[in-house]
């Protein structure tokens, strides 16, 4: 199934080349879980700080269950804030 | 102590400066900045009067630490009454002049009156000159700050001004200082030039002494300086990429309000979100963002310096802006951006630019128009009331126009230049201004993130982020992840934001440090500087002493609990896409308990018993 994966801030760096506007649509298992995605990717664990799914929080115990559904969108990024 | 311990009067109707010890009782009660001036104020002005009269007073105020060798600490505030919203007016800034105040000797300076005709204020350390404007009145504050810096030959001097969009009656102008930090809320701005006060040049080379124990003190700022250095928000993520980070961020958890709030999100948030600001243009291989900048003393550096493509229709024939400037921040990218469905990042920078340069509110200003755009959009205002422009959403040429005539104050710029609360009233249409108490909203949809309505609504100086960012737990997750759709527990997370800020205002720091600081790491600050007994539970209470003055000002100006309230729009309306979708905003389900928790009656007023245990 799809996915629609989004790294953004200092995670940018972690996104392969062909991905565009910090996007890039993926083939995945329905198995996979959040963490083993961040893996794949390279990027550290402790970054992966704010994980949204479908622009919902996923809690840190749920990072490693397989929770997603075809079109799905996961948009990660590093300890941010603003105001 | 860290207090000057000096007051700088200023009678603008007599022409006449003086000097009076700060009051000590007072200090020891609000610390300094936010909560003293208002102290001040409160004690000093008629709530009721017209904000706009020389019975209204401005005070320009630094905090205990400002000035310091504290992270963060070039902190000032603007405290007023608001000719926007009635209520309290309090605005912070950063950049510079706040230290270099302190460093001349004052802890705040109260102007009073008006002048008989345009004046700025000349401080050396004790020499203090009011002095005819005759040559900046009705220019811009950058042509006012070249023209006194220049006056003067000193690229040290520190520059307080307003421009012509104050001069000519812009409700939400600000005071912008050292080019591009503004206290920028409420119109503060617009009050100083009702003083016919057109700038306050500060320079100072006293420094800032009397701290109480300078070991302790050292030793306690070092700490704080390595938990913002080692913090991947304070360390990283701000000097980085600033707060317009956050663009990508609200707008994927569907609280990007979009076009006149209609929508929450933005389908061109990414073209002028953080990350685009660090990718190279095409046509001319630069990214937008120079550099990052930080103000006096400050360890984050949060600030944005930006260039405009040189070919962008805004500026191709104005070689004056083709330079480096003030760069777009989160709020200002939000209003001038999302708001009005503008996705033209050279178009919000030059809107921003020259929001710097004439001095007014970016968030203000683009809710405003915003709210224009819908008013156009149904026929309520016309090309008759636009010059014949066409005020569509999503249109950067009239975005740009708008701009300058309102920071020009020409023509339809004086209608825009009124607010969305007025503009809407006029055109018959007051539900499509999304204020509250008359001010316009920041960037977080509270349909999305439900504990920013009750922010809003009680906000004591109407909408506005700052007085209480719950976003940072119900969406970042500091200092613990709360649901941004859940309403339980809101009205406690709300009040603790509430009261923390409040303190954090009036310190002389930044709130930004909030984002790695607690208390506990402030407390040691402001306890080794300050005489008094200040631990994170005496600041706490401090805080909320402060809201609760806030409050009674507000009430005491003619303000109630109907005032606590949001547009119908957020109220009634459904957000139609994302995580929110479905849901509008359930302040009735906060409101009663917030009430509670604060030890107010069910008229939002302090209970006879709160007063008594704040000491007010």
């Amino acid at each position: 199934m799809k996915l629609t994966l989004k790294l953004y801030a200092g995670l940018t760096d972690y996104l392969p080349p062909d991905a565009v506007d910090n996007k890039l649509v993926i083939e995945i298992s329905e198995h996979i879980t959040a963490y083993e995605l961040i893996d794949r990717y390279s990027v550290p664990r402790e970054m992966a700080h704010l994980v949204l799914l479908n622009g919902v929080y996923v809690n840190p115990e749920d990072r490693s269950k397989a929770v997603f559904n075809d079109g799905d969108t996961l948009a990660i990024w590093p300890p941010v804030a603003g105001g | 102590m860290a207090w000057a311990n000096n007051v700088l009067r200023v009678n603008l109707t007599d022409g006449t400066t003086s000097n009076e010890p700060l009051n000590m009782e007072w200090a020891r009660l609000y610390l300094g900045q936010r909560g003293l001036a208002t102290k001040y104020l409160v004690e000093e002005i008629d709530a009721r009067c017209d904000a706009l009269s020389p019975d209204n007073k401005l005070i320009m105020t630094t905090g205990p630490l400002t000035g310091t060798m504290a992270s963060t600490a070039g902190r000032y505030s603007v405290v007023t009454k608001s000719p926007l919203t009635g209520a309290v007016a309090c605005s912070n800034s950063g950049g510079f002049i706040g230290a270099e105040l302190k460093a001349a000797g004052y802890d705040m300076i109260i102007f009073e009156g008006k002048s008989p005709q345009p004046v700025y204020l000349y401080v050396e350390n004790d020499k203090v000159d009011i002095v005819p404007a005759d040559e900046i009145w009705g220019q811009s504050v950058w042509a006012a700050d070249e023209w006194l810096h220049k006056k003067y030959q000193d690229p040290l001097l520190r520059i307080a001004a307003v421009g012509r969009a104050a001069e000519k009656g812009c409700l939400y102008a600000a005071i912008v200082n050292d080019l591009h930090r503004a206290a920028g809320r409420s119109g503060v701005g617009t009050v100083m030039a009702s003083k016919n006060l057109k700038a306050v040049a500060v320079r100072g080379t006293k420094g800032v002494g009397n701290i109480k124990d300078p070991a302790g003190f050292m030793q306690a700022v070092n700490d704080g300086k390595q938990v913002l250095a080692e913090n991947a928000v304070t360390g990283q993520g701000l000097p980085t990429y600033g707060t317009q980070v956050l663009m990508n961020v609200i707008n994927e958890v569907g609280a990007m309000p979009t076009r006149n709030m209609r929508e929450v999100q933005f389908e061109g948030a990414s073209k002028i979100s953080a990350e685009a600001m660090h990718e190279p243009r095409e046509s001319d291989g630069k990214p937008n963002l120079v550099t990052n900048a930080g103000c006096f003393g400050c360890t984050i550096a949060c600030g944005r310096i930006s260039t405009i493509d040189r070919g962008h229709f805004s500026i191709e024939n104005k070689p004056q802006y083709w330079g480096a400037s003030g760069g777009l921040e989160y709020e200002a990218a939000w209003a001038l951006g999302s708001d009005t469905g503008v996705d033209d990042m050279d178009a919000l920078t030059y809107a921003n630019f020259i929001c710097n340069e004439d001095g007014i509110d970016p968030i203000s200003f683009g809710a405003t128009v915003a709210a224009a755009m819908e008013l156009y959009q149904i026929g309520a205002i016309t090309k008759e009331q636009t010059d014949g422009v066409e005020l569509k959403f999503g249109s950067a040429e009239a975005l740009t126009w708008a701009t300058e005539v309102t920071c020009k104050g020409e023509g339809f710029g004086q209608e825009l230049g009124m607010g969305s609360k007025r503009l809407c009233e006029k055109y018959g249409h007051p539900d499509l201004s999304m204020t509250v108490k008359g001010q316009e909203f920041p960037a977080y949809d509270p349909r999305g993130i439900q504990g920013m309505g009750l922010t809003y609504a009680t906000s004591n100086r109407g909408a506005c982020h700052l007085r209480s960012y719950t976003v940072s737990s119900e969406v970042m997750g500091v200092p613990v992840k709360t649901d941004p759709l859940e309403t339980e527990g809101k009205p406690e997370l709300v009040k603790a934001f509430q009261d923390a800020t409040a303190i954090v205002d009036s310190s002389g720091l930044c709130v930004f440090t909030t984002f790695a600081w607690t208390l506990e790491d402030i407390a040691p600050q402001v306890a080794a500087a300050c005489e008094g007994d200040w631990t994170p539970e005496s600041m706490l209470e401090a805080g909320e002493r402060i809201w609760n003055l806030e409050r009674e000002f507000n009430l005491a100006a003619g303000l109630t609990a109907a005032d606590d309230t949001l547009p119908k729009r957020l109220l009634t309306e459904p957000a139609q896409t994302g995580p929110a979708k479905g849901h509008v905003n359930r302040l009735h389900e906060m409101l009663p308990k917030y009430y509670e928790v604060r030890g107010w009656n069910k008229q939002g007023e302090p209970t006879d018993e709160t007063r008594q245990r704040l000491s007010l």
